[in-house]
């Protein structure tokens, strides 16, 4: 009954969407505003048939109804209730009805925080996001149905959720992933608003900075959850490996920061205006094309799921819709939001617009990377295939970057308009000199060894934190007290500086982790001792211990320094029942200028093992550095301009339209 | 090209990226290519992994059913699969599992092979990816199952799990026997 209930919800929120993606349209085209006004109810009875149709699977699952063919494949009832829910997107069919659900979260959110816009652009921006809730919600209902039943012979027990996925970093994973994902449909929306109307000014920017912003923020945490899962959950300390579902959602997140710059130039200097809108299709767009890639299963890929060419088909139909019609508005309507203002040659304007094609450059050559193979083989046919590996991407990807935090660091200093050199040079010579003599010395002092690709990483970490430094105190110079004036640089600019201070914190855990990690694999008998970087490591077998839906050999390993014990860690290898796979689990110290990571190999006989025993230096900085950015763009969508500025002044509020605002304001607060 | 046919660019590139990935849902990249199956595998002479100094070649995969996979320390999937295939190695006598260490570190993969265990009766070094292109592997890990002429009789792409095992490969490899 709850299933057959979760499928009407469904069918009802796929007619609310299509009357969504027409009426307010319609209305906005003959000036109707009754019509325009039916966008925001229209969202909020969308949002409310997804929450109630997930809810529905949720149910299911938590219930053990096997009948639902679904959740036959992707539960058990031996499974402990939090993963029983998070199996809810574990699947391909699951975590599309997670995305649809988000999508309309996006646009009942910004049908909510829209008070202060024209009632003309929101009914546009909720038509063009129900369509796309609407295109999706046809390929769940008509190829993903999560509502299947087997009830002929409903199976007695599910086979259980991939026990890759049964872990906390992995549940967590998916939706944040989704919301950065599905967030940039908001950008996309208001761009695809801005061509049909014509209308790009500092407002759309400054209506449309936020919800990138934020989009943006759940993606870079979407991101460090995926890299920090397969750190721990692979077994093997690695944290990125350009595997393409890992691109796909790299490409869109780099379109997005390019997009974040870009709207910022639109909105203080009315230019870039074209190239913005164009950011905001791609970003979306990219988005489209990692759901597309990882669906179908067109490139191979470990997080690829069921592979199904139908599904494939109507996603790509679904890919021609959205993007091809979106970027054909494009190129009909561009000339129509061209810039005006001009610029000089050594502006901030250049130095962003520098940023933007740093990172589209990245972008494409992943992009390149990804689909090379596909490329390759339908040029020279079925029997040359080539694959793409890590190389490629790091020889191409990294210089990119060095180069933009380069940009980055001297940009902060370079004004609108038009800046002289002499300017820059007095600013940056003294942050120059500071950021190379200690990017060189501290190495050769740490370590006694010359290595420039550390040097240079830490120059131009130290080249951003100096800069940051230099800027937050040229610009409470000219007060007294320093620090109230401080903290009334608006968060919009500290949030800036979070995100610039992130990518610095990023730079040295990437460089130091790889250059300076430690890694032994030895073979290890109770007893055994094994130093590394100070630590004494003494392995004391292994026992084995009954889990909720698996069996684990935990080995025990005593660690101490200097004679004192230090800890005990607990790595484990488990063997699923259900599925009969072979799980390890990591045991990890964090800390904050290392982690120990110790994991359990193979059995050697006699009670020996195969341990690995890792020494990783400042790994804990990737991640630190991906949350830092993440707050800078929380902090950027809290600043008060995008709340205060636009109460309308030259409306007389009636008291509905008051009460309107300040409900905006509270739910924003 | 004017400014405006310009503003074209985006949906012209869309609609030709468009048609690569038609192309490509239109084959299934999980079957061996036509031109492979059920023919004999192809002619190579490689170093041998763990001992450079021999070298490994196509007759030595003759007389009996070889299990071929495809496999490198970069690919993440491969550490995955890594600890079943050590297990069912053991348990199919009578199947030669050999590894292909595709366009790898060798330094790297022998370390990887002595601490987690070596499933490979033979073990061969691909170190520019020729046998792999030879294959038609377009990423690891790949498996192929060779019969006892010599053709190869299917191939498998992604991890082997204890599903994929019992579901696909175990009614091969009895009929095959």
């Amino acid at each position: 009954m709850i299933p057959e209930l979760g499928n009407f919800a469904l069918m009802l929120a796929l007619g609310l969407a299509l009357l969504q993606s027409a009426l307010p349209l319609i209305g906005a085209a003959n000036q109707n505003p009754t019509w325009m006004a039916l966008g925001r109810p229209l969202s909020a009875g969308l949002f409310v048939f997804l929450l109630l149709g997930f809810g529905c699977l949720a149910y299911a699952f938590l219930h053990d109804d096997f009948s639902v063919a679904y959740v036959a494949r992707n539960s058990n009832t031996a499974l402990p209730v939090y993963y029983k829910f998070a199996a809810v997107w574990g699947a391909h069919e699951g975590s599309l009805l997670l995305w649809v659900l988000i999508l309309a979260s996006w646009g009942y959110a910004v049908s909510l925080f829209s008070q202060r816009l024209p009632l003309d652009i929101v009914a546009r921006v909720l038509a063009v996001m129900g369509l796309i809730t609407a295109g999706f919600l046809v390929f769940l209902l008509f190829t993903s149905n999560p509502f299947e039943r087997l009830l002929l012979n409903t199976p007695r027990e599910g086979t259980d959720l991939n026990p890759l996925l049964q872990d906390f970093g992995l549940t967590v994973h998916p939706p944040f992933l989704y919301m950065g994902y599905v967030g940039f449909s908001v950008a996309f929306a208001f761009a695809i608003a801005a061509l049909l109307t014509g209308k790009l000014d500092a407002a759309w920017a400054r209506w449309t900075r936020p919800w990138t912003n934020a989009a943006w923020a759940f993606l870079t945490i979407g991101i460090m959850l995926g890299s920090w899962w397969s750190y721990y959950e692979l077994g093997w300390g690695g944290w990125w490996f350009w595997d393409p579902v890992e691109n796909v959602s790299f490409m869109p997140w780099l379109v997005g920061t390019a997009l974040i710059h870009s709207l910022a130039v639109t909105e203080k200097r009315g230019v870039f205006k074209s190239w913005t809108v164009l950011l905001a299709l791609a970003a979306f767009s990219l988005s489209l094309l990692g759901a597309f890639i990882v669906r179908s299963g067109v490139i191979t890929s470990v997080h690829a799921f069921a592979v199904d060419p139908e599904r494939g088909m109507v996603l790509l139909a679904l890919l021609l819709l959205i993007i091809g019609s979106s970027l054909l508005l494009y190129a009909l309507r561009a000339p129509v939001v061209r810039g005006t203002a001009t610029y000089g040659a050594n502006s901030r304007e250049v130095f962003l617009l520098l940023n933007n094609l740093l990172l589209v450059v990245s972008m494409a050559t992943i992009l390149l990377g990804t689909l090379f193979p596909l490329i390759h083989e339908a040029i020279y046919g079925e029997a040359n295939r080539v694959s793409v590996g890590p190389p490629y991407f790091n020889a191409v990807f990294v210089p990119l970057m060095a180069i933009l935090a380069f940009l980055l660091g001297a940009s902060t200093f370079a004004r609108w308009k038009k800046t002289s050199f002499a300017h820059l040079r007095q600013n940056l010579s003294l942050v120059l000199l500071a950021s190379v003599a200690l990017g060189v010395a501290v190495p050769l002092a740490v370590t006694g060894g010359v290595n420039p690709p550390i040097m240079l990483a830490l120059a131009l970490a130290l080249w951003i934190v100096f800069g940051i430094a230099k800027d937050l105190w040229d610009k409470t110079a000219h007060r007294s007290p320093r620090l109230p004036a401080l903290l009334g640089l608006g968060r919009s600019y500290f949030g800036m500086q979070l995100a610039h201070l992130g990518v610095a914190v990023l730079i040295c855990g990437v460089c130091f982790t790889s250059h300076y990690s430690i890694e032994q694999d030895v073979r290890m008998s109770p007893g055994d001792e094994l130093d590394v970087s100070g630590f004494t490591f003494r392995f004391d077998g292994v026992e084995e211990v009954p889990g909720p839906n698996y069996t684990a050999v935990r080995g025990t390993i005593s660690v101490s320094r200097g004679g004192e014990p230090y800890m005990t860690m607990h790595p484990e290898k488990r063997t699923y029942h259900a599925r009969g796979d072979v799980q390890t689990e990591a045991d990890i110290d964090v800390g904050f200028f290392r982690d120990l990571f110790t994991a359990l190999g193979d059995p050697r006989g006699d009670e020996a093992w195969v341990v690995r025993i890792h020494f990783k230096p400042f790994v804990f900085w990737i991640w630190f550095g991906a949350l830092l950015m993440a707050g800078g763009g929380v902090l950027a969508v809290l600043d008060k301009r995008y709340r205060h500025r636009s109460i309308p002044a030259t409306h007389p509020q009636t008291a509905a339209g008051a009460g309107a605002v300040g409900t905006a304001g509270v739910i924003q607060s | 090209m004017s400014n405006r046919a310009k503003l074209f660019l985006p949906v012209v590139f869309f609609l030709g990226m468009l048609g690569l990935l038609l192309y490509g849902l239109g084959r299934n990249p999980g079957e061996v290519p036509s031109a492979l199956l059920n023919r004999a595998l192809p002619a190579f002479s490689k170093p041998d992994l763990l001992d450079p100094a021999r070298t490994v070649s196509v007759d030595d995969l003759r007389g009996g059913v070889f299990l071929v996979n495809v496999w490198a320390t970069w690919c993440p999937p491969c550490h995955v699969e890594h600890p079943y295939l050590v297990e069912i190695s053991g348990r199919e006598p009578d199947v030669t599992f050999v590894g292909v260490n595709y366009k790898d570190d060798v330094e790297a993969a022998r370390t990887f092979l002595a601490e987690r265990g070596n499933p490979f009766k033979i073990n061969i070094a691909d170190v520019d990816g020729r046998l792999g292109v030879d294959l038609g592997v377009a990423g690891a890990p790949e498996t192929f199952l060779i019969d006892a002429t010599g053709t190869i009789r299917y191939k498998h792409v992604g991890v082997i799990d204890n599903r994929v095992w019992q579901e696909t490969f175990v009614p091969l490899l009895a009929e095959l026997r």
